[in-house]
């Protein structure tokens, strides 16, 4: 039980493991906000630049 | 002292936490999602409408991501079934890389985002379609038909034919003949194409308790039930040059791929027994993934290079 105590529940490689899934998500979470901006842009078109304000 | 380990009475390794990126990766079934994306690909530049280049990649990211998601919620669901055959003995779920639950939440949050974006993005019915798809290779093929009839893969196969339907969907906004044809197409081409793998795994399936064809009703009724799908499907490739689809490249090319395709069929039936058995099931299994590539290609190629229509487009 002692040893339960004082070791880590996650080894070194766990917590590397864990960073590379971070950083993917991180990654795919940029792309999706990349995908909508560019898509909105896309759907208005070009003639939305020159509505009357 | 105080006794900390109630606080975390389980090893880390039953916690989860322990799949790589590779292990996750793995669990989107890339090689089936491959497939689905291209047939997907098919179905949209055939349709009658343009899409524009931009919404077609969006449209085309979120159907590979739906594919994904319906395979890691089948990993989820068949890992008892997968552990059992050798074939499926090392996907992230059976191997301890990823726990039955994790599966179940990266599945959902993929199918329910995949659905959601397509609809968002691009167009509802295809949006709608995706998720139809999804929640039909779930619920009615893996959790249904899968372990109750060996007629799981004939029903279950449509869950693969809708990509096609999707992606014109995505173009048009709508179905019509045209999708519907492409769709026929896939979905009477997967017998064939299963029962080939079911026959040379039939092993594998006996022992995880998958009444697949073979197991059921015999190596003998497989290979009549192979030969009656092959006839049946070669005359549905014809259906989209029917219906101004396809063109006079598509049709010849189908005719060609379909002599070939009915001749391993046969050629299953007539080698029954031992090694040659063995090699005509393999040898049509990787024919038919050959097969249905270049049929969808032709399509793809036709529309390239802008060769019209014989007939008058119907839907």
């Amino acid at each position: 039980m002692r040893q339960a105590v004082d070791q880590p529940p996650f080894s070194p490689d766990d917590l590397a493991r864990r960073r590379r899934r971070s950083i993917a998500l991180a990654l795919i979470l940029v792309g999706l906000v990349i995908l909508f901006f560019v898509t909105t842009i896309v759907r208005l078109g070009g003639d939305v630049a020159l509505r009357s304000m | 002292m105080t006794d900390l380990s109630i606080l975390n009475p389980e090893p880390a390794a039953a916690l989860g936490g322990r799949g790589t990126v590779g292990d996750y990766f793995v669990l989107l079934k890339p090689r089936v999602m491959s497939l689905v994306v291209f047939t997907a690909l098919a179905g949209m530049i055939a349709a009658p409408r343009p899409i524009h280049p931009w919404l077609a990649l969006v449209a085309l990211l979120a159907i590979a991501v739906g594919a994904g998601a319906a395979g890691a919620l089948n990993m989820w669901y068949d890992a008892d079934i997968d552990a059992k055959m050798r074939r499926t003995a090392l996907r992230p779920v059976p191997r301890g890389a990823i726990l039955p639950g994790e599966a179940l939440g990266f599945g959902l949050t993929l199918a329910i985002g995949s659905a959601l974006t397509l609809g968002l993005l691009v167009s509802w019915v295809a949006g709608a379609l995706l998720a139809f798809t999804i929640l039909f290779y779930i619920v009615v093929y893996t959790m249904w038909l899968k372990r109750w009839t060996p007629q799981n893969i004939v029903i279950g196969g449509a869950a693969g034919a809708f990509p096609p339907m999707i992606g014109w969907a995505a173009a048009t906004g709508g179905i019509d003949l045209g999708a519907i044809a492409l769709f026929l197409v896939i979905f009477m081409w997967t017998p064939p194409h299963f029962w080939a793998l079911a026959l040379f795994r039939e092993g594998d399936y006996a022992k995880a308790g998958v009444p697949m064809l073979p197991v059921v009703a015999g190596r003998q009724e497989t290979r009549r039930q192979i030969v009656l799908y092959s006839l049946l499907l070669v005359p549905l490739t014809f259906l989209p040059a029917l219906l101004g689809t396809a063109g006079w490249l598509y049709t010849t090319g189908v005719a060609g791929l379909g002599v070939l395709f009915i001749w391993r069929a046969v050629d299953v039936y007539r080698h029954r027994e031992g090694a040659a058995g063995d090699r005509a099931c393999k040898k049509l299994f990787g024919f038919s993934i050959v097969y249905l590539f270049l049929v969808f290609a032709l399509i793809i190629a036709e529309h390239a290079i802008g060769i019209a229509a014989f007939a008058p487009r119907i839907g």
